[in-house]
């Protein structure tokens, strides 16, 4: 039997352009008569349908407002289908955040008690746990200190160390190891493998398809909240990186993405030194990123910027506007090009988060877009590059030998 | 794989809910953490802290006496007007204090609805449950007062729980009403220490109310729950002069059972929608 089935899933939300938020308006519309709701809906999730089997470790992927989190958040009970029924074998955890219930006020100790119960351990079981949630976190000397005098990386730290030691049957777990250095990431991978080994069954979100690849055995790709592909983890995360054109998501989530919205961004793509669009560069090529937006609201000296990720998620390159003290056009339809003479990065899968902001806050912030395949070239004149496990970045190093 | 495994459907519900007791009992512990956690916080957050529990009761008590008994010179029926006044304070300051606190209690809590499930009624139950601890400092209190203003123990202040455990249903019914209605429409924040201003007035906390109150008002009057809670109190204290006015009593205990039937109902059945809302 299976240990999580999800049968003809669908999540409603409304837009809540004619909500009435304040029982005052409320009133004055109910006295007016006006009771239809005018507002608009959209479906986060639509007619999904999948089943995992007990001990199954799926990744869960697809871009932002794929429909991942709303995914996550009905198998955790918080938020109600809309329609369909999901059923679950086994008790559930869900890790969406970690700290969550955390307070500043009080003490790592405290903290984890109520954290540890928020998360349905019962005391007996946290207190039985405790030292080993202590040492995992490595805050024994802190943990009668309130957690706002921690530094952020223990934080951190405690949290997971919490989470880690659930033992529920079915773990689900959205984006939480993008949090915390290096070194800890690692530690909660393994942590959550051995998790794996144990035959629980674990959901885990990622945007960083290292991990998912190295975590899960199976994938689920989600698009616009229908299922997309479904199987072994390289052939769906191969579909997702290689995934339509980005220009096409970017049109669509537009509403979805955070930002005040007073510029939207309309068309992120690269194009070669002949200005022809592409999708793929060789290492050491010329290469131009073209943003397009457009200003609804006039804006003030806006600032663009434009990271470049690895498919492990790993930030590679960062391009500001305000680093190149480069002024930005603040009103209008804008095309906005950026070009990089040499692009010496190793071989792979990459993709840009590009994001706008000026004095009113963000304004617009596309994340995990226009993906772009580096491949092989012959950069170096020898036919051979170094291995793209090895680092990120690929230099023509001048070598000098001699022996003595 | 064990074979027991506890079975969850999720499907969508329409109309009325059950209040799934059983669940309610398995989430007990977090009840019990998340009342202790309000208590923690208000004593560390405040630089008073304790002192804080003591004062407020102690000053509200000095101002109202010299206010109402020395100035106005008002009625207690020969009690002495300070313990008339405690008496009273006692279960008002809980209810006004645990009714804030738990209409605010779910948009408070709005980051953990969103990531955890637990049965929300949870929440504004332990907030209600937290002000129990400054309740029973204040009866401390009290009781301390007692014997300097010669007022003896008397057997009936064993029913002191009986009158409290309504004082906590009255909190506990608005509470769970105004938190919910607080997820859905904000304003409400400001309508709650509207009703707590004014609900000091209509309640005879400064006061003994029947001599004060006309005869044809009394039993409108005694439809607020919280009169029958504070008769019970200085009835328990200060002696047969204050028995509760029966008739208004009931009739206030049934109101306060049904604003908590159909709270617990109302409260059910938007609780699916929070995570979304909030």
């Amino acid at each position: 039997m299976a240990a999580i089935s999800v049968r003809q899933l669908g999540k409603q939300f409304r837009l809540g352009l004619k909500m009435h938020n304040t029982l005052r308006d409320q009133l004055a519309a109910l006295l007016r008569r006006d009771r239809k709701s005018s507002s608009e809906t959209f479906w986060a999730l639509r007619e999904l349908s999948f089943e995992i089997g007990p001990g199954e470790v799926v990744g869960i992927i697809g871009r932002n407002g794929a429909g991942k989190s709303t995914l996550l958040k009905v198998l955790s009970q918080i938020t109600e289908p809309t329609e369909g029924e999901v059923r679950i074998l086994g008790r559930v955890a869900s890790l969406l955040e970690v700290g969550t219930g955390f307070h500043p006020e009080l003490s790592g100790r405290e903290n984890v008690f109520l954290n540890g119960a928020i998360l349905g351990m019962s005391r007996i079981e946290i207190r039985a746990k405790f030292d080993e949630i202590v040492a995992f976190a490595e805050v024994e000397k802190f943990i009668d200190t309130p957690v706002k005098h921690y530094s952020s990386g223990m934080y951190v730290r405690l949290a997971f160390a919490v989470a880690a030691h659930l033992e529920p049957e079915i773990l689900i777990v959205d984006e939480v190891l993008a949090v915390g250095d290096a070194a800890f990431q690692k530690r909660c991978m393994n942590k959550m493998s051995e998790v794996g080994r144990q035959g629980r069954t674990i959901l885990f979100v990622s945007h960083n398809m290292g991990a998912v690849e190295a975590l899960c055995s199976r994938a689920i790709l989600l698009q616009n909240g229908r299922l997309e592909k479904d199987g072994s983890v390289a052939e769906v995360v191969d579909a997702y990186l290689g995934h339509a054109s980005a220009d096409e998501d970017l049109l669509q989530n537009q509403d979805s993405r955070p930002g005040n919205g007073k510029a939207r961004f309309y068309s992120v793509h690269y194009q070669d030194h002949a200005g022809t669009k592409v999708q793929s560069v060789r290492c050491g090529d010329a290469v131009e990123i073209v943003v397009q937006y457009r200003v609804a609201v006039p804006l003030q000296s806006p600032v663009l910027r434009m990271t470049l990720y690895s498919s492990r998620g790993v930030a590679v390159a960062n391009l500001d506007t305000e680093a190149s003290a480069i002024s930005v056009a603040a009103s209008g339809d804008v095309r906005l090009s950026c070009r990089i003479d040499c692009l010496n990065v190793a071989v792979g899968h990459y993709s840009l988060n590009v994001g706008m902001a000026d004095f009113s806050g963000l304004i617009d912030h596309a994340i995990q877009i226009a993906p772009l395949v580096v491949e092989s070239s012959n950069y170096l004149g020898t036919g051979k590059l170094p291995s793209a496990d090895a680092g990120m970045i690929v230099f023509r190093p001048s070598w000098n030998v001699e022996a003595r | 794989m064990p074979v027991d495994l506890p079975e969850r459907v999720l499907r969508p519900h329409r109309g009325l809910v059950s209040l799934n007791l059983p669940e309610l009992w398995r989430y007990r512990e977090l009840f019990g953490f998340l009342a202790w956690r309000d208590i923690l916080v208000r004593y560390k957050q405040t630089y008073l802290g304790v002192a804080w529990a003591v004062l407020q009761p102690v000053l509200t008590m000095v101002v109202l006496t010299i206010v109402f008994g020395r100035f106005a010179k008002l009625p207690s029926d020969g009690a002495p007007y300070a313990i008339l006044v405690l008496s009273a304070l006692l279960p008002w300051q809980f209810f006004s204090n645990a009714l804030s606190e738990s209409s605010n209690s779910l948009v408070a809590s709005g980051r953990m609805i969103s990531k955890v499930y637990f049965p929300r009624l949870i929440i504004p139950a332990s907030s209600v449950l937290s002000g129990v601890i400054d309740a029973l400092v204040a009866l401390a209190i009290l009781l301390v007062m007692m014997p300097f203003y010669k007022t003896g123990f008397r057997p009936q202040l064993l029913l002191l729980p009986v009158f409290f455990s309504l004082a906590f249903l009255a909190a506990f019914a608005a509470g769970i009403w105004f938190s919910a209605l607080n997820v859905k429409y904000r304003d409400v924040k400001y309508v709650v220490p509207f009703i707590t201003r004014v609900g000091m007035y209509v309640t005879p906390v400064g006061y003994a109310w029947r001599g004060v109150v006309p005869e044809p008002w009394q039993f409108w009057f005694s439809l607020n729950p919280l009169v029958g809670v504070i008769d019970g109190f200085r009835w328990c204290v200060l002696g047969p002069q204050f028995e509760p006015y029966w008739p208004g009593f009931w009739a206030s205990t049934a109101v306060m059972l049904v604003l908590a039937i159909t709270g617990l109902l109302y409260f059910r059945a938007t609780e699916r929608s929070f995570a979304d809302v909030v």
